[in-house]
């Protein structure tokens, strides 16, 4: 099933909410303009924070990430919604002692773990937070330092040596044959850490626990102070099989703040690097789940296959991974037409080579036995915890900003958005695969329109206080991303959110009643980045 | 099935020469010696327990290259293996946040000796873009002993691939 079109909607969903809220009796101002546009920006008071999120949850809307932001005299605190292609956000103001309000866990399971973050750096309480465990905090800073408040120097107060965090409390299974089966953070792969406390009976898993932030390395806080050009360069590595999806993000919410318009030549040159990416890490997630069942053939395929494209990058950008590409305003890379030839004769050659590929893999009954039914993260679920990219199209779940909130160039594009409802590791597999031909079409048609014009607009220094929202589909799904300036065009606050952080929890719901030695492929099949979701 | 053999057989062998590191008499003489001494002592085969301390994932993923059909390092006698236990070499990716300080150190406490540290790529190195802070303790070399460091944003296999060599021409 191919959705081409979003969903026909004549009423809109914002202005919907508006009216909730007035027969809610919940008082609430509309930012007008709104400093976020195109989200919508709604400002509230703390103590009906809760309510809001009871609204929304009611209305469908999806809960898409949280952040806050120390004022100085109060903590501000924004929650953001999405619905039909329209994004929302609720902004409420919290005094700087004692900060709390009511949380929207109890109507988002997505809410669960970013509210845990924030309290965790910020220290606002919520008060009815289902969950009072620590989550990205270990053993770095203590119970009543956080780091995120101005007053927290960005060197911390570190210990001459971090101890393990030993005493996290893991939900435990009791009963007789049931064991548990700790897992990492160091893991048996070349792969990031993180931790996985297992609960199982014989092969089956019973329940799995995530336990994230080994890799928390601060960007948030690294990130304050740093001139547009030095937070790209961290952007781009929030997640380095994302750098373009994170830059873009932060260069898009900067060019708001800052009312710089891009030249279309460097949008389409930014589709094109963007798709690039898609492109190969598709092309890398379909060998690495062939390899995680024992398909080596397929792994070195695709990996052959990757490291042509990998090339390319090198010989047209400079760089295999495309890190640096783009430039605040605009993108530091151009493509001549014997670039664009060259594209386009690979794009060409790599659907020749999937075309020869599909049968192989459909046909093999290793894959099938493996991938079917294994790991099934139902329709129902998946919107339940907002599910994005992949994880959330193979689980029906239609959105894609590329389509639904585009953006430049995607606004003049025909983005095909494959989604499929049967929620397994082979819909993953085959949704990515959907995908990675979708994106092919996109360049060699981004290619064929690519505009002459500059590759960057002037940057102009926004004014103190200017602040931005952005929300593009990187190659795991939607990336949103919040930006304000402090004095002389400095970032005074960076919020970068990794699809991650929401697709995560889909694995320790779509692992259960599988077998432990299905884990690797399950996981393989969400792919979440670790750097991304930790921060 | 046929149909992938005959993928396979005509994708056929890819890889690729073995890049050298520069001939220089001083290199060749220690690298012979050297190459007598891990025959030796790790009887042709090398084996490499990659630890991510904190990376982006930017240098895992040029890692992982080094196993692709092109660079294929096993022919090497190289080996990326599941245990430190079972690691004549530690790969590390940095910055070494501070969350995993700790389990860095029990990785290199559970390497057997002797044993060799790499830190991979601007971060391990030297922290790089994140530097140190209260979150990271910046360079690999903060909190274990490194022999040898591979800088690049990430470095490509190839920069991986002589960074290794040079471990062998220059030993500790
Ligand atoms: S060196 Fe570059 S690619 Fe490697 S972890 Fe650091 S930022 Fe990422």
């Amino acid at each position: 099933m191919e959705n081409t079109q979003p969903p026909a909607e004549t009423v809109d969903p914002n202005q919907m909410f508006r009216v909730a809220l007035v027969s809610a009796d919940i008082e609430a101002l509309s930012v007008l303009p709104s400093p976020l546009a195109p989200a919508d920006l709604i400002e509230v008071k703390k103590n009906d924070w809760g309510r809001l999120g009871q609204l929304a949850s009611a209305q469908n809307w999806r809960w898409a990430g949280a952040w806050a932001e120390d004022l100085g005299t109060e903590f501000s605190m924004c929650a953001c919604l999405q619905k039909q292609g329209r994004y929302l956000i609720l902004r409420t103001d919290l005094p700087a002692d004692n900060p709390a309000l009511p949380s929207h866990a109890p109507y988002y399971w997505t809410a669960d773990r970013m509210e845990r973050h924030i309290r965790d750096l910020f220290g606002i309480r919520f008060t009815d937070h289902p969950d009072p465990k620590r989550w990205t905090r270990h053993k770095a800073w203590g119970e009543t330092a956080y780091p995120l408040r101005k007053d927290f120097p960005a060197q911390g107060h570190p210990a001459p040596e971090t101890p393990p965090d030993n005493d996290y409390p893991f939900l435990k299974a009791q009963g007789a044959s049931v064991y548990e089966i700790p897992v990492g953070p160091v893991h048996a792969g070349i792969i990031e850490p993180g931790h996985f406390r297992f609960q199982a009976v014989g092969e089956t898993v019973l329940h799995l626990e995530e336990r994230l932030g080994y890799v928390h390395k601060g960007i948030e806080k690294i990130a304050e102070g740093r001139d547009p050009v030095g937070l790209l360069k961290l952007a781009g590595r929030v997640s380095g099989d994302t750098t373009v999806g994170h830059a873009w993000a932060a260069c898009m919410a900067m060019e708001r703040a800052a009312g710089v318009e891009i030249p279309l030549r460097a949008a389409y040159i930014r589709g094109i690097l963007a798709e690039r990416e898609r492109v190969i890490n598709h092309v890398w997630d379909l060998g690495a789940l062939c390899n995680d069942v024992g398909f080596a053939a397929g792994y070195y395929q695709f990996g052959r296959l990757r490291e042509l494209w990998l090339r390319e990058n090198r010989a047209l950008f400079g760089h295999r991974l495309l890190m640096d590409k783009l430039v605040p305003g605009g993108v530091a890379a151009d493509i001549p037409p014997e670039a664009a030839g060259r594209m386009r004769d690979s794009t060409v050659s790599l659907r020749r080579e999937l075309d020869e590929l599909l049968p192989i893999l459909d046909a093999n009954s290793s894959l099938e036995d493996r991938f079917l039914t294994t790991g099934v993260l139902s329709c129902e679920l998946a919107s339940a915890l907002g599910a994005l990219g992949f994880v959330g199209r193979a689980s029906g779940q239609t959105f894609d900003a590329r389509r639904d909130a585009p953006y430049s160039p995607y606004d003049r594009l025909k983005v095909r958005v494959p989604v499929e409802t049967q929620g397994d590791v082979a819909s993953r597999f085959w949704v990515r695969y959907k995908e990675l031909r979708a994106a092919l079409r996109l360049i060699e048609q981004m290619l064929a329109e690519l505009p002459s014009g500059k590759l960057a607009a002037e940057w102009q220094t926004p004014a103190e206080d200017a602040e931005g929202f952005a929300a593009v589909e990187g190659w795991r799904g939607e990336i949103l991303c919040y930006v304000r300036f402090g004095a002389e065009g400095r970032i005074s606050r960076y919020w970068p959110r990794d699809p991650s952080i929401i697709n995560w929890p889909a694995l320790e719901k779509l692992v259960m009643g599988n077998i432990v030695p299905d884990f690797p492929v399950c996981n393989k099949s969400v792919n979440g980045s670790y750097s991304g979701h930790d921060l | 099935m046929l149909r992938l053999y005959g993928k396979i057989f005509r994708t056929g062998m890819l890889t690729e020469r073995v890049p050298t590191v520069p001939r220089e008499e001083a290199v060749e003489r220690e690298g012979a010696r050297l190459k007598a001494v891990i025959d030796k002592r790790f009887r042709g085969s090398l084996a490499i327990r990659q630890v991510d301390a904190g990376s982006c994932n930017g240098c895992e993923l040029e890692i992982h290259a080094l196993n692709n059909v092109y660079y294929n390092v096993e022919r090497f006698g190289v080996h990326f293996v599941a245990s430190p236990r079972h690691a004549d070499i530690l790969l590390v990716t940095g910055p070494v946040s501070r969350h995993m300080e700790a389990a860095l150190k029990r990785t290199y406490e559970a390497t057997p000796d002797p044993k060799w540290v790499i830190a991979v790529g601007d971060c391990g190195v030297c922290g790089g873009e994140f530097g140190v802070s209260y979150a990271s303790c910046g360079a690999v070399s903060e909190v274990i002993p490194v022999d040898l460091a591979i800088p690049g944003c990430p470095p490509t296999p190839l920069d991986l691939l002589r960074g290794l060599l040079s471990l062998f021409v220059n030993p500790k």
